[in-house]
Formats: structure tokens, C-alpha cells, sequence
């Protein structure tokens, strides 16, 4: 096991190997999230800063529980109490940050492409907990935990991913870990969420939602970004709902074991009923609890120290 | 005072030569053009094995002054067009104030006089302020030494306003430039629309903003039977338009500028602020259908759209970037490259850099024939040279080409005779 990545900036540049070891390592770490004492020692004496520029509470949250569990200094620093008001530029910000000398930066920034230019200019490893609309890698191998701990194994499975792909780091990030893994990805959603070229990057195309969730192993709903969505990409929820929505009857074209996942925050009614949203299938919670095991490992891994006792 | 450049190849598109010739300049102007010319106590420049052409003409730069002095000024953007060959520039009204009034046009001419290394065309703008709500005083900046005017950097919007400009420009003979951009088809982008912008998760720029702008403004010249120019342009569509307006006879130029026919979007992975322009860098289509474009006469000139931008103004996220790079220093080589590609003549590539721009913008430059102004380029078309941060003399240094190995330069940048730059 072999791992040589200083930063986690993206799923596109990982190996299928990387993402193996990576998950390797947070099954090793999930048993910790069930003790009593849920505390280990591995890096005590390394901090981490969780640097969010754009609001979040499930991301933040999970990787500061994760950083607190491996007995890290975790420092949380938001946009708004930040100096970004004050006009200071990110590399400035950023250096200032590096002159406390964190050992980890973890951050969400609204542009694409925010975590390289980070990780271009400091020491600290960086981890990349959200960039625009590039890339959300966290969130993808907490996808791929949770599939591999249902289905035992991810190469065959066939992963439909309904919603605004246009806007989605997650789904770009889910396309490129689930084709490394041998999983089969088809994407759809309405004409104006679905961005040029998409297909080039290994993804079958519906136009049809019902198509699209037919016989999948997996059935993964994105968020419909309701501050997002402008005035031209959509006429109405309700509409939205109706042909890219997922219900209890759609829901049966999928294979009767399907899956049903959400990056949340979900919008009930919307991309969700409340009836599949909280029924059998949905695994919308393990991706949460997994989050933490699976940022526990990227933690770990990047900081490179040894393995002590878990 | 006399110079005379001996045995060059001379090349001088606009009188159908390209002979090794001498040429005997006497009082800042051409005197003479021709085989063995003899002249007492003329200084003698031995051009064997170069290329003589007319000083180069870019119609399309920003000097960014006066207001925004810190990027570039009058006198440190003409050092940087004389070291790369050129010795005319239009420069564009987007300054601070905008050169809207006569007042600022001759405050550039009377700097650019005293203190330039090149000989500064100021274009003028279409509506005061660059607001595109009312027309600017264009007579009287023609008056003042305007060559044609522009809102360049943003779009006429409205399209009766765009209408009203050409036919008011009409009776003074002088050109409209339009910067082609339908603002609400660009939205928030920030690239060209393509597989580049969705793998990197930045907002696209499809190719329907140009070419429906530059589509619109074809057909108004046609309507009002004005002088129409289009800037940059950097799509096939928009190639295409020119080509078949040129065709049905309708009075339009256009420019390509050297990134265009260069580089295509793939050059922004890594999130390269230098590699952020409006417009943007396009498909491989779309840079082959520019350089088919320049090759069968569709654009009449190469123009860099020299953009200089202070550091700070790259040195962030890829989104918050300033558009534009310079280009004043590495046209002339990078035009020779689609020479040794085999995309033009060497003929046609000199015609596009002198005496196309002049045409379009009717400059009294751009040739060497007898009595014109002495303003020579002598250039090695071979030398090869490193782009160097070090070494750009432009004040801005936000240029893709750094590191990149460059084939072609300007060994001496003569103005009116006088030796400007030398390499």
C-alpha cells in the first residue's frame, strides 16, 4: 500500500489503486466512529485548518469530526469571518495561513480551480473540499465506500446520476471515480443542466429519466441548487419534479436492490419524494456516516505519518 | 540625414515587390528603392539574408494611457511594438477617462509624438463614457487624429444604436470597429463553451456570441452602407459571415489577433489565467477556419489586441481574472510560424502585418513606396529566441508564450528612419 499524493485536489488525478487504498484505509477507520472513546492518536500534533469559503455544514463538519477523531488541532475559518470582506486576496489569505505553519488545509472555495491555485503556492497539503463546479473528491469516495459496502463491489454496477449536471462537482467527480472503478455511469437532466461535451468524459447520455434509472444498480439524485438556478435554466420545481423528480413509481424500474443516494442537502419534493427519500432503498445517511471514515482516511493519508495504534 | 539598407530582401506587399533591392532613406522618408543605389555619406545598414519590410502595423492594442499607467503607458507600449517590429499601433479608447472627447485624443497624439517609439493611431469611442447610450463626438476626434472608433472591451448592445453609429460615421469616412459579443449569450463565462469548460467545471462562452454580434453588424453595414471592421475575430462562423458579406460586396474588414490562430482552449487546463482572453482561445475548428480566414483574404490583418495587466490582475482564481494578454513582442514570430506550416506565403503574411491594417483603417503607413514614411522592419526570420519574463519590455508581462521558444525577430525597428529598437 502505497500512497504518494501530498494533495487531494481532484478524483481526475487519482489512479484506481489510489482510490483503492483510500478506501482500504477508511474501513480500517470506521470502526472507530463506533466506540466509546471515539479518539485515536494518529495525529496528534498536526493542524489542520478547514478553510470554507463558501457555506457548509455537512462538509465542514465531517472533516473537522474527522480531524478531532485522529486527535488533530482542527480551526475552522469561514468566509464570513474571514478577511475575504477586508479584500484580501487568496494567496494572501492563504500565506498567512501557511506562516502558522498548519500541517492540513482543507477548503471549499465557489471558483473552479480555487485548490490548485492553493496548492501551487503553499507547503501544507491541500484537500479539495469543493471547487465551483469542478470537483468535490471527499464526496466521491464517500459515494464509492457506500456503494462498495452494499453491493460488496463497484466494477459492473450501473450508476444512473439524475440532476444539474452543469453545475455539479459532485457528479464530475462521481464520473471520473466511478469509471476508474469499472462502474457504468449514465447521466440525465434537463437540456439546460446538462454541459458540452460530457459525454467525452465517459458517460451515457438520456434524455429520458426513466431510461436513464432503468435496471441501474444505483440511483444518485443531485441536488437541485435552488440559489443557483437562475431564471433561464428551469420553469418551475413543480415541473422539475415531474420528469426529473424520483418517486416511488420510477423508482421500480431500477433493479428491485437499487440504491438510493443524495450528496445533500435534499430538497424534499423536489428531486426527492419524502417517500423515497426516507424509504428502504435510500442509503442517504450511511454516505454521511461514511463521510467521516472516508475523511479520516484522507487525512491520514496525506499527512504521512505512520500508522500507531488504531 | 541618410541611411542606406543594403541587399535585404525586400518585401512590400503594397507594390507587388519582393526583390532583394536597396533602399536609401533620406529625410525620414523613402527616397529610393532599387538595385546598387549609391549615396554619399549615407549610413549604411548591410541587410544580407534578411527580410526589409514595411514597419509593422497593429490596429489593435491598449496602452492604457492615460489612467491606468501602472499596466502600460504610451512611451513603454510603443518601446515593446518598435521590439517587435512594429512602428504604427491604433490604440483603443478603453483608458481612464475613455477617449471620448477630443481632449484625450490629442493628449496620446502630442505624448506618442514627443516621447513614442512608434506612431500611435488613436481610435476613438463609439458612445461616451463606453455606457452605449449616446453617441460620441466623432467628428470632431476625427479632427483631432482619430482613425475610426470603437467601444471595444464591450459590445454596442443596442442594436438601433449600433445603426445610428455606422450611419452617423458615414459622411466622415471613417470606420466603425466592432467588438462582436452578444453580452447575454456570454452570461458569466469565462472560456470557450466546450469539453475544456465542463471538465474544468468553468462557465463556457459558446461560439453563437460572437458570430450572432458579428452577424448583426454585417447586416447593419450592409443596411446603412458604412465602413465596418470587426476586431478579433476568433470563430469559423465568424469567418464564414465576413467571407460571405465580403462576397455580396458589403464595405467590412476584420483582424485576427496571433493567440487566435495559435492556441485553442486546451491551453487554460491548469487553470491558466494567461491563457484568458475575451474572446476566448476556441476549438482546433475554430482556429483552422481563422487561419483559412487569413489566408484567402476573408481578414485583411493581423492585430495582437496587446492587453496588459498588472500581476495582481492574473495572480488570482481563474474566474476574477482580468481578459487579454500582450502580444506586441511575439506577433511577428508567431505569424511566421503559419508561414513555415505552410498556411500562407510569406508575401501574404508581411500584407497582413503592414499595409491589410492600414487599409482597414485608411493609415497614411504600412508601405515602401518612394515618399512614403522611412518606417522599416528588418527582420531574421530564423532567429530563434526564448520568451523570458526577464526580458519583455512591455510593463505587463501576461503572455502564454512564456518559456516558449520563438522562431523570427525584428533585428532593427526603424521610425522615420531612426533606429528605434535593435536586437
Amino acid at each position: 500500500m502505497e500512497f504518494r499524493h501530498k494533495h487531494i485536489l481532484g478524483i481526475n488525478e487519482l489512479s484506481r489503486d489510489d482510490i483503492v487504498t483510500i478506501l482500504d484505509t477508511a474501513d480500517s477507520f470506521k470502526e472507530i466512529n463506533s466506540r466509546d472513546i471515539k479518539k485515536v492518536p494518529t495525529l496528534r500534533g498536526k493542524t489542520i485548518v478547514n478553510l470554507f469559503f463558501e457555506s457548509s455544514t455537512r462538509t465542514r463538519t465531517s472533516f473537522e469530526i474527522a480531524g478531532k477523531r485522529l486527535s488533530a488541532d482542527t480551526i475552522n475559518i469561514t468566509a464570513s469571518s474571514s478577511s475575504v470582506t477586508k479584500g484580501e486576496t487568496l494567496e494572501d489569505t492563504a500565506r498567512n495561513i501557511e506562516a502558522m505553519n498548519p500541517d492540513i488545509i482543507v477548503m471549499r472555495h465557489a471558483a473552479s480551480g480555487a485548490c490548485h491555485y492553493l496548492a501551487e503556492r503553499i507547503n501544507s497539503s491541500v484537500i479539495n473540499a469543493g471547487d465551483g463546479a469542478h470537483e468535490h473528491p471527499s464526496q466521491a469516495l464517500l459515494d464509492l465506500f457506500t456503494m462498495r459496502q452494499h453491493k460488496g463491489s463497484i466494477e459492473g454496477l450501473t450508476v444512473a446520476i439524475i440532476g444539474d449536471i452543469g453545475h455539479s462537482r459532485v457528479a464530475r467527480s462521481d464520473l471520473y471515480a466511478l469509471n476508474k472503478m469499472g462502474a457504468k455511469v449514465r447521466l440525465c437532466g434537463p437540456g439546460t443542466m446538462m454541459p458540452v461535451g460530457i459525454e467525452q468524459l465517459g458517460a451515457e447520455i438520456f434524455t429520458d429519466m426513466n431510461e436513464a434509472i432503468r435496471d441501474a444498480d444505483v440511483v444518485m439524485m443531485l441536488r437541485i441548487q435552488l440559489e443557483r438556478q437562475g431564471k433561464t435554466l428551469l420553469p418551475t420545481l413543480r415541473e422539475y419534479a415531474r420528469f426529473y423528480g424520483l418517486n416511488v413509481n420510477n423508482l421500480k424500474l431500477a433493479k428491485p436492490d437499487a440504491l438510493v443516494m443524495h450528496p445533500g442537502p435534499i430538497n424534499r419534493g423536489v428531486e426527492l419524494s419524502s417517500y423515497v427519500a426516507d424509504g428502504p432503498q435510500n442509503v442517504i445517511l450511511d454516505q454521511v456516516e461514511n463521510g467521516v471514515a472516508v475523511r479520516m482516511a484522507l487525512l491520514y493519508l496525506v499527512s504521512g505519518v505512520e500508522r500507531g495504534e488504531v | 540625414m541618410k541611411t542606406l539598407i543594403q541587399n535585404g530582401r525586400v518585401i512590400d506587399p503594397a507594390n507587388n515587390i519582393d526583390a532583394v533591392q536597396d533602399i536609401l532613406i533620406e529625410d525620414g522618408k523613402i527616397a529610393a528603392v532599387g538595385n546598387n543605389l549609391k549615396s554619399t555619406g549615407a549610413t549604411i545598414i548591410d541587410a544580407s539574408g534578411k527580410l526589409v519590410t514595411p514597419g509593422l502595423v497593429d490596429i489593435h492594442v491598449h496602452l492604457r494611457d492615460p489612467g491606468l499607467e501602472y499596466k502600460e503607458d504610451i512611451v513603454s507600449g510603443t518601446r515593446a511594438a518598435a521590439a517587435g517590429g512594429f512602428t504604427s499601433v491604433a490604440c483603443m479608447p478603453n483608458s481612464k477617462p475613455v477617449n471620448d472627447n477630443k481632449a484625450i485624443t490629442r493628449y496620446i497624439i502630442e505624448k506618442a509624438e514627443k516621447q513614442g517609439l512608434a506612431r500611435v493611431f488613436p481610435i476613438g469611442s463609439i458612445t461616451k463614457g463606453l455606457a452605449g447610450d449616446s453617441l460620441s463626438e466623432m467628428g470632431d476626434m476625427q479632427e483631432a487624429g482619430c482613425y475610426g472608433f470603437s467601444d471595444d472591451g464591450k459590445p454596442v448592445t443596442s442594436s438601433e444604436l449600433m445603426r445610428r453609429a455606422l450611419e452617423y460615421a458615414r459622411p466622415f469616412n471613417t470606420v466603425i470597429i466592432s467588438h462582436a459579443e452578444d453580452l447575454s449569450l456570454v452570461g458569466d463565462g469565462v472560456m470557450n463553451e466546450g469539453f475544456v469548460a465542463t471538465e474544468l467545471g468553468l462557465k463556457g462562452i459558446p461560439w453563437v456570441a460572437e458570430d450572432a454580434a458579428t452577424a448583426r453588424d454585417v447586416m447593419l453595414a450592409e443596411l446603412t452602407g458604412s465602413r465596418l471592421h470587426i476586431a478579433h475575430v476568433s470563430t469559423k462562423g465568424s469567418v464564414e459571415i465576413v467571407r460571405a458579406a465580403k462576397a455580396r460586396g458589403v464595405p467590412v474588414t476584420a483582424e485576427a489577433a496571433p493567440h487566435h490562430f495559435t492556441l485553442t482552449d486546451e491551453a487554460v487546463r491548469g487553470y491558466n489565467t494567461n491563457a484568458k482572453m475575451n474572446p476566448p482561445l476556441r476549438s482546433s475548428a475554430d482556429v483552422a477556419a481563422v487561419q483559412q480566414g487569413l489566408a484567402d483574404g476573408t481578414l485583411d490583418a493581423i492585430a495582437t489586441d496587446h492587453a496588459p495587466h498588472h500581476i495582481d490582475e492574473k495572480n488570482v482564481e481563474f474566474n476574477v481574472a482580468l481578459n487579454g494578454i500582450i502580444g506586441l513582442e511575439t506577433a511577428l514570430p508567431l505569424t511566421l510560424n503559419l508561414v513555415r506550416a505552410g498556411t500562407l506565403t510569406l508575401n501574404r503574411a508581411i500584407e497582413l502585418l503592414t499595409c491589410g491594417p492600414a487599409r482597414a483603417l485608411q493609415l497614411p503607413v504600412g508601405t515602401l513606396s518612394v515618399g512614403a514614411l522611412a518606417d522599416v522592419a528588418i527582420i531574421d526570420p530564423d532567429l530563434s529566441w526564448t520568451v523570458e519574463t526577464a526580458a519583455i519590455v512591455s510593463k505587463s508581462k501576461n503572455t502564454p508564450f512564456i518559456g516558449t521558444t520563438l522562431q523570427g525577430a525584428a533585428i532593427k525597428t526603424l521610425l522615420g528612419g531612426r533606429i528605434v529598437a535593435e536586437k
